[in-house]
């Protein structure tokens, strides 16, 4: 037990490897929250009328809410008026290159291995960069422009393409949908708005890196993709946060909507700052995220790997209205220190012939708490629609915690259902065997939890992978069970 | 409304009081009767009560059953039939409850080993006040709970077991209870059962009822000692109509084994808790259980193991068989406490569901804070296999045998579970006659 403790020490003693403040003077405002705080967010980004009224509306429903307490989670109270809002990076010229880009920004997407360079030239990928709330440059435009793809910041798809937000926006997660949903809605800052037209097969993975800068600042992200019918779209959203003392706060909406026969593949690594090993500081995060598989054969698959975060508050869940539309959802969840997560996945069947397969990982060390906490679904109508789950914890510490709490409710005969879940911890003779080949007790634990994981793994994009690869053993690093 | 409701019970609880008493025991029935007021009607707002909505059965305040009068011929021949009915052996010991209330005349009580005491809690509290009010104590989350609250506001009788150490009893012992001409009433029946030491015991449990809107609100408390073993069957025939809420609280110490077989078929509404609590090492917990709603029936089990210290193991089985527009509601939750290190814990619940009216929610739960613990829980829901259907098929047996046939099989696997011959040939003709099958496909089997 004792080398354990010791690897367990240095483990928790770990310093979190992305902590460091980009100098950055930003435009904000005075914290609090208020139909006036409304309003300016909504004059400063030039909003259309119909955008603000909707806004006020969200902001009036969230007045009338509580916040939600059935999690399993604990935190001190918020005090949301000691937030602020709005905040952007004072310079924002418009840029045609990278070039142009603020040095300093560039030198913090260098520092976190996410370099702007080398993505576009190595990955192929174009980056809208979200930088605090406000996006600083966009690559890869014209390319996608060229197939008749619209990807862009969301204020930008606002002024460009109103019908299709106007058409789209609430229309997953409504803005009465819950609290945090409720409140992004009135105060979102900015984020990712993605059209892919009929037929078109995005040439190339989307993807946003989400980072949150400006000490105090909420960051409220709001993602929409549309994938019209036959249409595919991959779409990468990667986090690291700066090292922070108190607790910020984030609440995310994504909401992705798949016509007939259309494909949309949401991958996230979110790795944001998860305080320091007496559990001060660090990311709340709280995100709802929703996809309809509006269309036939549509096909919504969420996978996720959470390594960050104080606290993790999401259940991205799919809603299969479309006959043999299919919902997938592939997570790994950690949570080592004082972290908590309470996640998990909804899956609502509507449609016929509907399936959905949702895999979880969870892994607890030190004194974290990880709740599994799905729902599945089979309406009335949902005819030989089928469900597997599969829920699986790993423990590694002795005060750590795994939960699962699963929610199943059908009502068509003809569906079925199949749930299993698991706990255990890591085993000292899988251990055992690992290291009388030469491992060390490190690497064997690192082996054994890849290999945990790989389901989930296989799923996300090659070079998302390796990056998540590299996110686990950092933060199981010393925890031997 | 609420208002009304706490008037009505308010007044009734005061007359109760009146009847003589020991004074710790009017003093529990006020503290029960202050906590059911506190606590009030659930409403589906509440987590656990979110798929049963008790509310709208419960607005109507139930009187408190009175003493059937078996002078009363109607009466004595409704009786008659339904101790009939529940009968299962004639040489196990049988106490029967009649709206809540120990019946001497319909009892059958054979010669019991020296110590072992079985007893209606009326009797024991005049005979064993000190062990009544220790077993009564015993902590089951009956707090937490409104309709346990309501029954300690009422403590009145129910079956005393209390078996000392080193006792094997020789026959099981079998409670029936019957709720018989009542409109709108309520009975309250307590429970104790303490086995002791190196003891074994077998309990039977039996609710049945003539007549319609009557409310039983159960709860039995369970103290198994080192190494105690207890099986506890519980056979749920209420009348369809009834409301039947029912709370088991079992409190179990080193080496102790306890099985549950709960069977639930009637009641309109039928809500069953069973709280476990394995306060020892090298424990073993066994529940089972088989809950079969069709019409209108709603049916909730809700299990709760708590796993408090290392070594110790449960398994548990659920298994559900929804036709018409039934609801069935299958809430278990594992709960594994930080001491409690090499726990394994394995639970299952299975539904089967036969129409598409037919309502299912499940929620299997682990909730485990050690880490050298293996704990499994799986849940399945769906329709009939159409494979095994199509082997039987092939054979020759006829579509609707063939599903019988397999309905029969997939809750038969609970019934094997029972070791009591008694008990499990009565629940087999239950399920035989329930699908009209003879007992020829028992006989063929190897």
């Amino acid at each position: 037990m004792t080398s354990e403790n010791t690897l367990l020490e240095e483990f928790v003693q770990r310093e979190y490897a992305h902590g460091f403040v980009t100098d950055i003077e930003a435009d904000a405002i005075a914290p609090g929250l208020s139909e006036d705080v409304v309003r300016l967010i909504s004059s400063k980004k030039n909003e259309p009328e119909w955008l603000l009224q909707w806004r006020l509306k969200a902001y009036r429903h969230w007045l009338t809410l509580e916040e939600p307490n059935w999690h399993n989670v604990k935190y001190p109270p918020i005090d949301y008026q000691a937030s602020i809002y709005y905040s952007a990076p004072k310079q924002r010229p418009k840029l045609n290159s990278l070039d142009e880009v603020d040095p300093i920004l560039l030198e913090t997407y260098e520092k976190l291995g996410i370099s702007l360079h080398e993505q576009k030239i190595l990955a192929n990928v174009a980056v809208d960069a979200v930088f605090d709330s406000v996006s600083i440059a966009t690559t890869y435009r014209e390319t996608l422009e060229k197939h008749g793809v619209i990807f862009r910041p969301f204020s930008e798809a606002v002024h460009d393409h109103p019908e299709l937000v106007k058409k789209y926006l609430g229309s997953v997660v409504p803005y009465s949908d819950n609290f945090f949903a409720s409140l992004n809605s009135a105060v979102f800052s900015d984020g990712s708005f993605c059209y892919i037209p009929k037929g078109v097969r995005c040439p190339m993975e989307l993807s946003t890196y989400f980072r949150i800068n400006a000490q105090n600042t909420g960051q409220f992200e709001r993602t929409l993709i549309i994938a019209e019918e036959g249409a595919y779209v991959s779409y990468l959203e990667g986090c690291t946060a700066p090292k922070r003392d108190e607790n910020q706060l984030h609440a995310a909406v994504v909401e992705l909507v798949a016509l007939d026969d259309a494909q949309i593949k949401y991958s996230t690594v979110q790795n944001w700052y998860p305080g320091d090993a007496e559990g001060k500081g660090g990311i709340y995060n709280f995100v709802t995220k929703r996809g309809a598989c509006r269309g036939q054969n549509s096909k919504i698959s969420w996978t996720q790997v959470e390594t960050g975060s104080a606290i993790t508050w999401k259940y991205p869940s799919v809603i299969l209205q479309g006959d043999n539309s299919v919902g997938e959802f592939y997570s790994v969840a950690v949570t080592a220190n004082h972290q908590q997560a309470d996640t998990g996945t909804k899956m609502i069947h509507i449609g016929k012939n509907t399936k959905s397969t949702i895999i979880s990982k969870g892994i607890s060390a030190g004194v974290g708490q990880n709740n599994y906490r799905g729902e599945v679904k089979m309406m009335k109508g949902a005819t030989n629609a089928r469900n597997f789950s599969q829920c699986d914890s790993l423990l590694i510490g002795d005060r750590c915690g795994a939960h699962t709490f699963p929610y199943i409710e059908v009502r068509n005969s003809t569906a079925k259902v199949e749930h299993e879940a698991s706990t255990s911890k890591v085993g000292e003779d899988q251990i055992y065997y690992l290291r009388q080949r030469g491992l060390s007790t490190e690497d064997a634990v690192n082996m054994i939890v890849n290999g945990f994981c790989k389901e989930v793994y296989d799923l996300l994009p090659m070079e998302f992978a390796v990056e998540a690869r590299k996110l686990l053993s950092v933060s199981l690093e010393g925890s031997v069970g | 409304m609420i208002a009304t409701e706490n008037e009505t019970y308010q007044e009734q609880h005061a007359t109760f009081q009146l009847q003589f008493s020991p004074a710790w025991l009017v003093e529990l029935r006020q503290r029960g009767f202050d906590a059911f007021t506190r606590l009030g009607i659930p409403t589906k707002t509440l987590e656990d009560w979110r798929f049963t909505n008790i509310a709208p059965l419960v607005r109507r305040p139930y009187a408190l059953a009175s003493l059937a009068h078996s002078d009363d011929e109607t009466t004595n021949d409704e009786i008659k039939a339904l101790v009939q009915q529940a009968t299962l052996d004639e040489e196990f010991h049988r106490l029967v409850f009649i709206n809540g209330r120990y019946s001497d005349e319909w009892s059958l009580m054979h010669d019991l080993s020296v110590g072992v005491v079985i007893d209606n809690l009326g009797n024991a509290i005049c005979d064993h006040p000190s062990d009544v009010q220790t077993l009564l104590a015993s902590d089951h989350k009956l707090d937490d709970s409104t309709f346990a609250a309501l029954n300690t506001a009422f403590i009145n009788d129910g079956a005393f077991i209390d078996i000392p150490d080193g006792v094997v009893l020789d026959r099981p012992v079998h409670l029936v209870f019957l709720s018989i001409g009542s409109n709108h009433t309520v009975s309250h029946p307590r429970n104790l059962i303490r086995v002791g030491k190196h003891s074994k015991a077998h309990v039977i449990e039996s609710y049945l009822g003539h007549g319609d809107a009557y409310f039983t609100n159960a709860i039995t408390q369970v103290t198994l000692e080192e190494s105690a073993e207890l099986d506890h069957h519980k056979l749920q025939h209420e009348q369809v109509g009834a409301l039947h809420i029912a709370l088991t609280g079992v409190d179990q110490r080193t080496s102790s084994r306890f099985r549950s077989h709960y069977f639930s078929f009637g009641a309109s509404l039928a809500r069953n808790e069973l709280n476990c609590v394995l306060d020892g090492e090298q424990i073993e917990t066994t529940l089972n259980g088989l809950y079969m709603p069709k019409g209108d029936q709603l049916m909730d089990c809700r299990t709760r193991i708590d796993h408090a210290k290392p070594h110790c193991k449960s398994y548990e089985l659920y298994k559900g068989i929804l036709d018409d527009r039934a609801k069935g509601v299958f809430n278990g939750k594992i709960f594994v406490h930080q001491d409690a290190q090499k726990t394994d814990a394995k639970q299952s619940n299975q539904a089967l569901l036969l129409s598409d009216d037919a309502v299912v929610n499940t929620k299997p739960q682990l909730e485990i804070y050690a880490d050298d613990v293996r704990c499994t829980h799986g849940a399945t829901i769906g329709a009939l296999d159409e494979d095994a259907l199509y082997y039987l098929r092939s054979r020759g047996v006829p579509a609707e045998l063939a599903r019988k046939i397999l309905i029969f099989a997939f809750a038969n696997d609970v019934v094997q579970g029972v070791e009591l011959p008694a008990v499990r040939r009565h629940l087999e003709s239950v399920l035989l006659s329930g699908h009209e099958l003879s007992e020829d496909i028992l006989s063929r089997r190897t």
